[in-house]
Order: structure tokens, then sequence, then C-alpha cells
């Protein structure tokens, strides 16, 4: 629906392709997953705008994962990686200088988080966490180190596979997303419950990262592509949005 | 070059109990990494408007408050309008962020924002709004980030006119959306995940 000034609205979240909010078997969802039915809002200016951050922020090691933590002259151990890829929206168009914030376990799967008591060794040169904005066309990058799977109380043998958390800003504070990375190949993907709330194999595809040669550094560093997807406005003329619950 | 239909979105997975070493880092004991937490001073002392602190907790199906959750809030500055590329009403107020971050307390899942009362944003139709802050919140359990909305029971008028509350059925369901004044320009606002009182919910 267009607004008095002609703005489009944002094409509406399509909640079949996103994990529902119950998941049993991700144990954690049943006590935190509301049970009413969400009430759809048309888009206002409270959700067409949002917070805008610019290079002022960013530190020179902002993406740098494996040195922003580390004393001078040391680095994280584990393999070096390069994880790149394009932030676009859901007509194509890349989405430029949006903050991306980055998490993730060090390359024995454990966080540096005081509720985290995994037996892997914290690594004194690895935080864990970095940021970096998108270019005028939507790229971003950041180097790090691979992070590695690790075991959680979910079920008696639950294993989550090695993953990176990102945090995504849009222009507006209606696109705003957070989603893991996976890593193509790893054999645990197809086996966490966390993944499998997501219903479909293609949306699960999706976060998975490719092997990118062409972007490796050689004698360096692998890389990883993974583009992610925001919402879009929507391009339909003459469309109103039904509303309602 | 832009596609023929929607590219689908990137589905969202949970912010995980480990939020806070991507989100608030220096919260979360890891320093130096970055000078400080973005989102964690919403305003200075030029700021135009009515400083306000809201104040909160979040409870799980049975009642527990969180204590691992974050919350963003984002708002328009006393006069109504967004620091963005797209309020193209005016210039916002140079001295609010508009947008604020915060965990709940690790012990007591307490949450606190030091913000100042919203001016009013118009509804697509040009109606206005009741002054309301938006808010967004993640947590281990929560598959896709949850908005929600915060508006003043001290604008009961522009609260029984607003065109997003006139829409909440059962209408009963309204008050889960009200922060209550507790004098001295602070709110309460609790938000209840699951049960009789769960709070309304957004799809924006």
């Amino acid at each position: 629906m267009n607004d008095a000034a002609g703005r489009r609205g944002y094409i509406p979240r399509d909640r079949d392709w996103h994990p529902p909010a119950l998941a049993p078997a991700y144990k954690s969802s049943r006590l935190r997953s509301p049970q009413q039915p969400l009430l759809s809002l048309p888009t206002t200016l409270s959700e067409a705008t949002g917070p805008v951050f610019g290079h002022t922020l960013l530190g020179p090691q902002d993406d740098d994962l494996i040195h922003n933590y580390a004393a001078a002259g040391e680095s994280a151990l584990g393999p070096r990686i390069l994880v790149h890829g394009r932030l676009r929206d859901q007509t194509g168009h890349g989405v430029a200088g949006a903050l991306i914030e980055v998490w993730q376990a060090n390359a024995g799967g454990r966080y540096r988080h005081r509720n985290e008591g995994y037996l892997a060794p914290l690594d004194p040169n690895f935080g864990g966490c970095g940021r970096c904005l998108t270019d005028a066309q939507g790229y971003y990058r950041f180097t790090s180190v691979q992070p590695a799977p690790y075991p959680w109380p979910n079920g008696p043998n639950s294993w989550r596979p090695a993953h990176i958390h990102f945090s995504l800003f849009g222009p507006a504070f209606a696109q705003r997303l957070i989603t893991q990375m996976y890593f193509e190949g790893d054999p645990l993907i197809w086996l966490c419950p966390i993944v499998n709330a997501i219903p479909r194999r293609e949306a699960v595809e999706s976060l998975i990262a490719r092997l990118d040669m062409d972007a490796t550094l050689p004698m360096d560093m692998l890389a990883w592509r993974f583009d992610i997807t925001l919402r879009g406005r929507d391009q339909t003329l003459f469309e109103n949005r039904t509303e309602g619950l | 070059m832009a596609a023929d239909k929607p590219i689908p979105e990137s589905p969202s997975q949970t912010a995980g109990p480990y939020v806070h070493i991507g989100c608030m880092p220096n919260y979360s004991g890891i320093e130096g990494v970055y000078p400080g937490d973005i989102g964690n001073r919403m305003v200075t002392a030029q700021t135009q408007g009515e400083r306000i602190r809201i104040r909160g907790y979040i409870y799980d199906g049975d009642g527990a408050p969180l204590t691992d959750a974050v919350i963003e809030t984002w708002q328009a500055d006393a006069a109504g309008l967004h620091p963005s590329p797209e309020e193209t009403r005016g210039d916002a107020d140079a001295e609010f962020s508009g947008w604020g971050r915060q965990p709940c307390d690790p012990e007591t899942g307490e949450f606190s924002f030091d913000t100042i009362k919203p001016g009013q944003v118009p509804y697509p139709d040009g109606r206005p709004q009741a002054p309301h802050i938006t808010l967004w919140i993640v947590a281990r359990g929560i598959n896709v980030g949850l908005h929600t909305r915060l508006y003043f029971d001290d604008e009961a008028a522009g609260n029984a006119e607003d065109p997003i509350l006139s829409r909440v059925e059962p209408s009963q369901r309204v008050k889960t959306l009200i922060a209550k004044s507790a004098g001295d320009g602070c709110f309460r606002f609790d938000i209840h995940l699951q049960g009789a009182d769960e709070t309304v919910f957004f799809d924006i």
C-alpha cells in the first residue's frame, strides 16, 4: 500500500519461509513462542525508517576477527577464512551502507561468554565479534577463523553445525534481521533442530555459504560466499495489501 | 538488475544465547574491540523533549523473566521526525539517535531505556498515530525477532484515536501495548510472550 507521500510498503514476510515461532524440537522455543496470531500492519514511517550507521563508526580492525582481539603480533588460532557476499533486497537491488554485525565461536567451538561452559578452551587471541558496512553495490567482506561445531543442551546429544551469526540493518526497521550462516558440506546442518525449524530445504540452502575458490587468497585463506536478502518494497502497482489478522 | 518476482528474504534464525557477543561486546566482557556498544545511549544533554525511562521484564510462558534477551527500540524524536533519509517532513533532532539497544539484566531480567517521549508520526493515510516506540526482541528460543509497540497511558486521547490500536482484537488486548506511568518520567512496560496477558506482536 502506498502512503500519502506515495511510498510503497514493504513486501509482507512470508511466514511459511521463515521458521515458525514454535518449533517443538528446538526446546527453547516452547515457552518463548507467542501463541496468538501476529497483527499485520501496513508500513508506516515508524517502520519505513531505521537507524543509519556511517564509516565513522568503524575501526580499522572491526572486520578482522583474526586480529581485532589479539595481542600485538598475535592472531587467533584456526583456519583463516574470508567471508564475503552481497546484501540485496527482494527486488535484487544491492543494499548500500548497511551495518552487518557478526559473532561466532572460536576454532574449538567455544564462545567467549559468561553463560558458556564447553570443554573446548578459549583462545586468548579471539573475541568472536566483528562488523562491516556494505559498499555502494551492497558487497561486504570480513576475515575470521573457521568456527567449530559444538554440543548444546537441547536433546541428549545435540550439536550445532559450524555457523556465524549475522545481524543486518537495512534502511528500514521493517527489514531488521538476525540469521546464521552455515558452511557448505557440513553434515550437522541437516541434524540441527534450529536449522530444521525452517520448513523448506531451499530456504535452508540459502543460508549455506559456498566455498569460493575464485576469491580464495592463495597461501593465505579460503573464501566463503554468502549472499543475504533483506525485505524489499512492494513493486506491484495498485495493489492494496490485505490488512487485519 | 531488478528481479521480476521478489527474491525470498533470507530466513531468520534465532539470535541464540550469545547475542551479546556480537551486539554488545563491551557489556558481555569483550572489551577493546569496539570503543563502546552502539545503541546504549540515545540522548545527550542537548536532546529536545521530555526525558523518560522505560523499565520492564519479558516473561516466558512459565512466567519467568528472560535474562538473556536483547531489545532494540526505534522511535521518532520529540517533533515526530526520524533521523533517516526516508524522512521527508523535516530534519530530525541531530542530538537524538532514535535507536536504542539494551540487554535484559542477566540476574533479574529487567531492561531499561533512557529516552524521550516521541512526537506523533503519521499513518499511511495521513491520520496521526499516538506517540509510540517500536520494539524488536531477540533471544534464544525466538526464531524470528518479535516486533511490538509501546504506547503511553498518559496519552489516552491519542491512543483512543490511534489507527493501529483500534485494530487490535479483542480490544482488551490493547492494554498489553500501553506502558504505565510510574511517576518522575518513568514508565513500566512488561512483555508477555505467552499466556492470558500475551503481548500483541506485529507482522510489520
